[in-house]
C-alpha cells in the first residue's frame, strides 16, 4: 500500500540524492575541465626540444629546460632541509614532550605555519636567509624558504605516521629491555617511514607549484643556462609561467599552455607517487 | 631469606628462595588509587598466579615489577617492591636493565611486524650482541625453550605476524627469553587464545618454571588452578582500589580457602 505519507518520504529522499550527486559533479568538473583544457591547448608545444634546450627570445622561442631542472633542484632543496627537521620533530612531539604550555604552543605553532600566506614566507626568506645570512637571492635561499613552509606538513605527517604504530610494539620492545631510543629507532621509525615518506613527497609537490615565495628571494625571470651552485639564481616552472603569460607581450598561447601542462604533470606525478605508497602500505597492513 | 616448605602444585615440596617482594604497596593514578596495602613474597622458580575479578588492579600489580607502570603519566607507587632484596623502585635502579630481568608477555600477542628471526633477535640486538652466528644460536635456543622451534625453523626468514595467534604468543615467549631474564610476567597470556593454544602455553610455563619465576595473571579459575604453585586472590575495596584477600599456595587457595570471599569467587558465585 502506497500511502501519501510514504510517497512524499520517497520524494524527499529522491531530491536529497539528486542534489547531493549535483553538487558532486559541480565540485569536480572545474578539475576535468581544467586539466582537460591544458592537455588540449599545451599539448601542441611539446617537443623534445621544448623539454631539452633554455628559453630564447624572452621565452617565445626555445624550450624551458632551466626551468623544469630548476624546479626539480627546488623540490630537493626543500626537501632536504624540511625532512629532517620535520622528522626529528615529530619524534620529539609525539615521544618525548610531557603536555604542557611548552608543548602546546609548540603544537599551535605548527597548525598556524600551515596557514600563513606563501608571500609571507616569502618576504621572511628575503630578510632571513638573503638579506640577514648572505645566501643572497638564489637556490639555497629559495630552497630554505619554501622547507619552512613544508615544515608545517612534515612535522604532522610524521606525527600522524608515529602516533599510527601500535602502542602494543612499543610495550613489546620496553618490555624486553630496550630503551626508548631503541624502540624509535628500531621499531617505531620504521614502521611509521612510508607516512612519513608520503607527507615528504606531497610537500615536494606543493614546493614545485610555489610561485609567490620564490619570487621575491631567487626566481629568475630568463636565464641562459642551469644553475651550477646552490648559491645561483634558478628558473622554476610556476614563476616561468606567470611572467610568459602576463609579462611577455606576443607570447605564443601554445607555449603558455605548455608550460602549464609541464608543471601539472609534475605536480601530479608527485601526488601520484604518494598515492601509491599510501595505498601500498594499506594493503601491505590488511595482508599482514 | 627462605620461605616455608610449601606443597607446589601438589607435585614436589621445594625449599624456595623469595624472588620478588612487595611491602605495603600501594599505586596511585593520579588521585585514583589503584592498588591499596600489598604485601606478599613471590617464590623463585615456581609460578604464582594473580587472580580476581575485573578491574580489581591484577594487570597494575603486575606491571609494577618491570615498572610498566611508569610509562603512564601521573602514576605513583608507594611502599616497597624487591627483586632478589633489591628495591626496584630506588632511584638507583635503571629501569632498562630491570626490564632486561625481568620479562613481560602481554594479553595480546604482539609480534614485531618482522620476520621470526628479527622478532626473537631484537632483544639481543638491542643489548649489543651482533655477531650473526651468536644470535643465530640465540634463536634456536629461545625458540626450542618457547616450544615453538620445530613448528617455525623452515619460516624463520618470513613475517611473524602470518603465525597463527598461539605461535606468536609463543613467540612473544621466545622473545623474552632470548635476553635471558630471571623474572617473566604473564599478564592474561591466553586470554586471545583457543583451548588447545592455551593447553600448549600452560605445558610450555609448566617447563619454563624449572629455570625462571613467572607471575601470571589470569581470568581464569581452572588455569591458575592446573598451572600454578601459589596464588594471590586480589579483589576492589568500595572505593575501587585492589587489595589483596589472601595468598597461599594454590592447593590451599583452591581447596581451602580461609576467606569467604575467596571461596565465594572461585566457586563462582561473583566475579
Amino acid at each position: 500500500m502506497m500511502t501519501r505519507g510514504l510517497l512524499k518520504r520517497q520524494l524527499s529522499q529522491r531530491t536529497a540524492f539528486s542534489l547531493l550527486i549535483i553538487a558532486t559533479i559541480i565540485v569536480i568538473v572545474p578539475v576535468l575541465v581544467i586539466v582537460l583544457e591544458i592537455i588540449a591547448n599545451g599539448a601542441s608545444a611539446i617537443s623534445w626540444d621544448f623539454l631539452t634546450h633554455a628559453p630564447s627570445q624572452a621565452g617565445k622561442a626555445g624550450g624551458i629546460l632551466p626551468a623544469i631542472v630548476g624546479t626539480f633542484y627546488l623540490m630537493l632543496g626543500t626537501i632536504v632541509f624540511a625532512l629532517p627537521l620535520g622528522v626529528m620533530a615529530g619524534i620529539y612531539l609525539t615521544e618525548y614532550a610531557k603536555d604542557n604550555w611548552f608543548t602546546r604552543s609548540v603544537n599551535l605553532a605548527i597548525v598556524n605555519l600551515a596557514g600563513v600566506p606563501s608571500i609571507v614566507y616569502g618576504l621572511f626568506g628575503l630578510g632571513v636567509f638573503v638579506l640577514l645570512f648572505h645566501f643572497g637571492m638564489s637556490l639555497l635561499s629559495a630552497s630554505l624558504t619554501l622547507a619552512c613552509q613544508a615544515l608545517a606538513m612534515t612535522v604532522t605527517t610524521s606525527r600522524e605516521a608515529i602516533l599510527s604504530v601500535p602502542r602494543e610494539y612499543r610495550e613489546g620492545s620496553l618490555a624486553i629491555g630496550a630503551t626508548k631510543w631503541q624502540t624509535i629507532r628500531h621499531l617505531v621509525l620504521p614502521q611509521a617511514l612510508p607516512g612519513i615518506i608520503t607527507g615528504a613527497v606531497l610537500a615536494m609537490s606543493r614546493a614545485a607549484g610555489e610561485t609567490a615565495p620564490i619570487l621575491v628571494v631567487g626566481a629568475a625571470f630568463l636565464l641562459p643556462g642551469l644553475p651550477q651552485s646552490p648559491f645561483d639564481q634558478f628558473m622554476a616552472l610556476p614563476y616561468h609561467l606567470y611572467t610568459v603569460a602576463a609579462h611577455v607581450p606576443g607570447m605564443p598561447k601554445s607555449t603558455i599552455w605548455g608550460v602549464a601542462l609541464v608543471l601539472l604533470v609534475v605536480v601530479l606525478s608527485f601526488n601520484i607517487i604518494a598515492t601509491i605508497i599510501r595505498l601500498k602500505v594499506r594493503q601491505r597492513r590488511l595482508n599482514a | 631469606m627462605k620461605m616455608n616448605s610449601v606443597l607446589l602444585n601438589e607435585k614436589t615440596v621445594i625449599q624456595s628462595q623469595t624472588k620478588l617482594k612487595t611491602e605495603a604497596v600501594s599505586l596511585y593514578y593520579g588521585s585514583f588509587q589503584a592498588l591499596r596495602n600489598i604485601s606478599l613474597e613471590i617464590p623463585e622458580h615456581a609460578i604464582t598466579a594473580i587472580i580476581g575479578p575485573s578491574g580489581c588492579g591484577k594487570s597494575s600489580f603486575l606491571r609494577l615489577f618491570n615498572r610498566m607502570n611508569d610509562l603512564i603519566t601521573g602514576v605513583r607507587v608507594e611502599g616497597l617492591v624487591e627483586l632478589d632484596d633489591i628495591p626496584i623502585y630506588d632511584k638507583a635502579i635503571d629501569v632498562v636493565e630491570l626490564r632486561k630481568r625481568v620479562g613481560m608477555v602481554f594479553q595480546k600477542p604482539n609480534p614485531f611486524p618482522m620476520s621470526v628471526f628479527e622478532n626473537v633477535a631484537f632483544g639481543p640486538r638491542r643489548h649489543g650482541k651482533h655477531n650473526l652466528g651468536e644470535l643465530e644460536d640465540i634463536v634456536e635456543k629461545s625458540l626450542r625453550q618457547a616450544a615453538l622451534w620445530d613448528e617455525v625453523k623452515d619460516k624463520i626468514g618470513q613475517s611473524a605476524l602470518a603465525l597463527s595467534g598461539g605461535q606468536q604468543q609463543r613467540l612473544c615467549i621466545a622473545r623474552v627469553l632470548a635476553v635471558e631474564p630471571e623474572v617473566i610476567l604473564m599478564d592474561e597470556p591466553c586470554s586471545a587464545l583457543d583451548p588447545v593454544a592455551t593447553l600448549k602455553i600452560e605445558d610450555l610455563m609448566r617447563s619454563l618454571a624449572q629455570e625462571y619465576s613467572i607471575v601470571i595473571v589470569t581470568h581464569n579459575m581452572q588455569q591458575a588452578a592446573r598451572v600454578s604453585d601459589m596464588a594471590a586472590f586480589l579483589m576492589m575495596e568500595d572505593d575501587r582500589a585492589g587489595v589483596l584477600v589472601e595468598y597461599g599456595t594454590t592447593s590451599e587457595i583452591f581447596t581451602n580457602p580461609k576467606d569467604k570471599r575467596t571461596e565465594d569467587y572461585i566457586t563462582g558465585r561473583f566475579g
